[in-house]
């Protein structure tokens, strides 16, 4: 392809035809502010305030839109590129909101940060506020169209990454919002709750439902038996709400700061992905032999479930039918380990610590409300850390407590893009002939597939990130021409690492890095296979007997239902 | 807003909705289509009910997100049932300067209703608009694909009556 060469602010650079002006200077090392623009998604050059100039013309262009072109003279910095940009995010801030003080996104908010960069104090505008209804109908997600300045990332991620499109600009001119059809509230549309809008949201008009005043409540009820279970992907990402760099294991100082904030008993939900793989797996094997209902799709991830019961109803029975570890842990809390630790079953509270937006979704769902009292997305927990004054840095390592916190490397990778299948083929592949298995070699792109012998048949596997990605493995399943016997789905880009509640900001950096962290558990844990969990061993001796038996199938699976497209 | 008028049975919602699902044939997936087939979907009901518009994403393979993004964008969608008869009184300069003011205050009167909105026999639905290109009638209202000109108040309740029957 030809290149171009180009003049940015006195230097040369050269790059590829097609590339945008952003890049060109990115490529330089000259930062220029965005706010609607985000390197995942299509470009949409709304909002005007990476406008740079071209000294030839005079000409202000949106530099994240506007081509190069060979000979080019641009200024990031002229006088009237920083007026401009100054002025056009002023007139973002006369419309909105001035409540920072009071702000969820307070410290994480780009606008915030844009005003401050550009040394904004104060907006002579006097632009006209709205006073739209918010929607917290929930379960997962809250929206707050006053804050919205209509960058359209979340519409952009919601049709693009998700293949949803629950989020649309509606109305026009001044009344444009984003919004659902009809402004139906999210819980009653075909929203998956995966939060990934509210990971690309600039400001809180996206954000989570908090329940972090439902858990201080059941922290603070003495006649309470309060159990925390973190997902594994929060051990790789929690250190950077403390400043940490992304990907560092901060396993230890979790449990520790746990302990601080009240939790009578501190658990991990790895514990509980081993037994949602004795389960699946054996699900799997099952259906393996039987030739039926292949390909297995897993079912862990709430907000592909839900995505699946609107738009493939019709491959309902392909999912498995074992609850996800965040279930599963919560059944055996108020069973199992209500009997083991003498306490009534109706005293235990159950607190999930998740990446995810969507696991407030699946502990309401109808099939599983009960199981699970209250979930926290890994930004909740730090906001609690924080409010009670804990040094996270500063604590020193801890373990969780023994026996729903007994964990192996397999659990561990449940976090990331096929963590699950890996953790799954290492039980099923030895069950079926006795031998470990080798190196699945995955990466972190949308959609990957491995193949393998097992007991002398090929078993292909396919792994999708993303729904939109997820939709195209489904299309073949639906049309007939799917050679896959396994699939794994994982809604959000790089799977849980990549959830909608985790640290913000990210970037697909920061989730391979948060991926990486967890493989790097896997690598050192000295148990890798979930059949070889101590404690899951104990709990089918003592207690659930065999995987997919009656106690077992009672306790620990589930039922979907069909949904409306729309 | 827009609620279908197909009552709650399955049977009269599949007899409300066949004229649509005959609109539809050959249109199935094909999103580009939206536009052209929200409009055939508009002559047929008037309007376009929440039941339309959910048929139309289902069969075009969009969100209903998606088309009620395209049907609030444009001003030739409604979500309202609209009346029998359409009156456009102009407000453009020339009918400004010559009482097209006036001329909607009257019509307002008459009908009880309000810029935008249909009357409750759903005889009437009013609306103003910029400009109609009449300007030597000025002021001037079109009702339908009828233009009537040099108006003054007191010629409106005679043009209604026509329009009653």
């Amino acid at each position: 392809m030809d290149t171009i060469t180009l003049t940015i602010d006195g230097q040369q650079v050269e790059v590829q035809q097609g590339a945008t002006l952003l890049e060109a200077a990115r490529e330089l090392g000259i930062e220029i502010p965005t706010l609607c623009y985000h390197p995942d998604l299509s470009l949409h050059g709304s909002c005007r305030v990476c406008v740079v100039e071209d000294v030839k013309s005079g000409r202000l262009l949106a530099s994240c839109v506007a081509p190069v072109n060979n000979g080019m003279e641009i200024s990031t910095n002229s006088s009237k590129a920083r007026v401009a940009r100054k002025t056009n995010v002023e007139l973002l801030l006369a419309n909105h909101p001035n409540d920072c003080l009071g702000c969820d996104r307070n410290g994480s908010c780009e606008l915030q940060d844009i005003t401050h960069d550009l040394g904004i104090t104060r907006v002579d505008f006097e632009g006209e506020k709205r006073d739209l209804p918010v929607d917290a109908s929930g379960p997962s997600l809250k929206r707050e169209p006053n804050k919205c300045i209509l960058c359209g990332r979340c519409v952009r991620v919601c049709e693009e990454v998700q293949g949803v499109s629950a989020l649309e600009f509606t109305e026009r001119g001044f009344n444009s919002i984003v919004s659902t059809g009809f402004d139906l509230p999210q819980s009653e549309v075909n929203c998956a709750n995966c939060g990934q809008c509210a990971t690309v949201c600039p400001t809180a008009a996206i954000t989570e439902i908090s329940e972090v005043d439902k858990v201080w409540a059941a922290l603070e009820d003495d006649t309470k038996h309060v159990v925390v279970q973190t997902a594994p992907s929060i051990q790789s990402s929690l250190g950077e709400e403390f400043g940490m760099e992304p990907g560092t294991v901060v396993t230890g100082q979790m449990a520790a700061a746990l302990r601080r904030l009240g939790f009578d008993k501190v658990f991990t939900t790895d514990f509980a992905a081993d037994l949602t793989i004795m389960e699946e797996g054996n699900e799997f094997i099952q259906r393996f032999k039987g030739e039926k209902n292949l390909p297995h799709i897993t079912s862990c991830c709430p907000g592909w479930v839900k995505f699946c019961e609107h738009n493939y109803p019709d491959l309902i029975s392909h999912l498995s039918s074992a609850k996800s570890p965040m279930s599963m842990f919560s059944a055996i809390s108020k069973s199992y380990y209500a009997e083991e630790s003498e306490i009534d079953a109706k005293d235990i509270y159950t607190v999930a610590i998740m990446p995810c937006t969507a696991k407030k979704f699946e502990k309401d769902r109808e099939e599983l409300v009960g199981d699970t009292d209250a979930v926290l997305t890994t930004r909740e927990l730090a906001r609690m850390i924080k409010e009670m004054g804990i040094k996270f840095e500063t604590l020193a390592d801890e373990k969780y407590d023994e026996m729903l916190g007994a964990h192996t490397g397999a659990g561990t990778i449940f976090g990331t893009t096929g963590g699950v299948t890996e953790a799954a083929l290492r039980t099923v592949k030895e069950e079926l002939d006795g031998e470990p298995l080798g190196r699945l070699g995955l990466g972190f792109e949308g959609i990957q597939e491995a193949s393998l012998e097992v007991a002398g048949q090929t078993v292909n596997v396919a792994i999708a990130n993303g729904l939109a990605n997820a939709s195209k493995l489904l299309d073949e399943v639906r049309a007939g021409n799917s050679k896959y016997h396994f699939i794994e789905v994982m809604a959000c880009p790089n799977g849980c690492v990549g959830g909608g509640g985790q640290p913000l900001p990210t970037s697909k950096e920061i989730k391979q890095k948060r991926a990486l962290g967890l493989r790097s558990i896997d690598e050192s844990d000295s148990i890798r296979k979930s059949h070889e969990n101590p404690m899951i061993k104990k709990l089918y001796d003592d207690y659930l007997g065999e995987p997919l038996g009656g106690h077992s199938h009672h306790l620990l699976h589930t039922k979907y239902q069909k949904r409306d497209r729309n | 807003m827009g609620q279908c008028q197909c009552g709650n049975s399955a049977e009269s919602k599949e007899k409300y909705l066949a004229p649509l699902k005959t609109i539809l044939e050959g249109y199935e997936g094909k999103q580009k289509d939206l536009i052209p087939v929200l409009q055939k979907a508009q002559d047929e009901y008037g309007y376009l009910p929440e039941e339309v518009i959910k048929e139309i994403a289902n069969a075009l393979n969009l969100s209903l997100s998606q088309v009620y993004g395209v049907v609030t964008f444009y001003s030739q969608f409604h979500l309202e049932p609209r009346g029998e008869n359409i009156i456009r009184v102009c407000l453009g300069t020339a009918c400004h300067v010559r009482g097209g003011g006036q001329v909607l205050n009257k019509i307002k009167e008459e009908l009880g209703v309000d810029d935008g909105e249909t009357t409750e026999d759903l005889k009437f639905t009013l609306e103003s608009v910029a400009c109609i290109g009449a300007c030597g009638l000025a002021p001037v209202i079109m009702i339908n694909d009828d233009t009537h000109g040099r108006l003054t108040p007191d010629k409106i309740p005679a043009i209604l009556d026509k329009y009653k029957a």
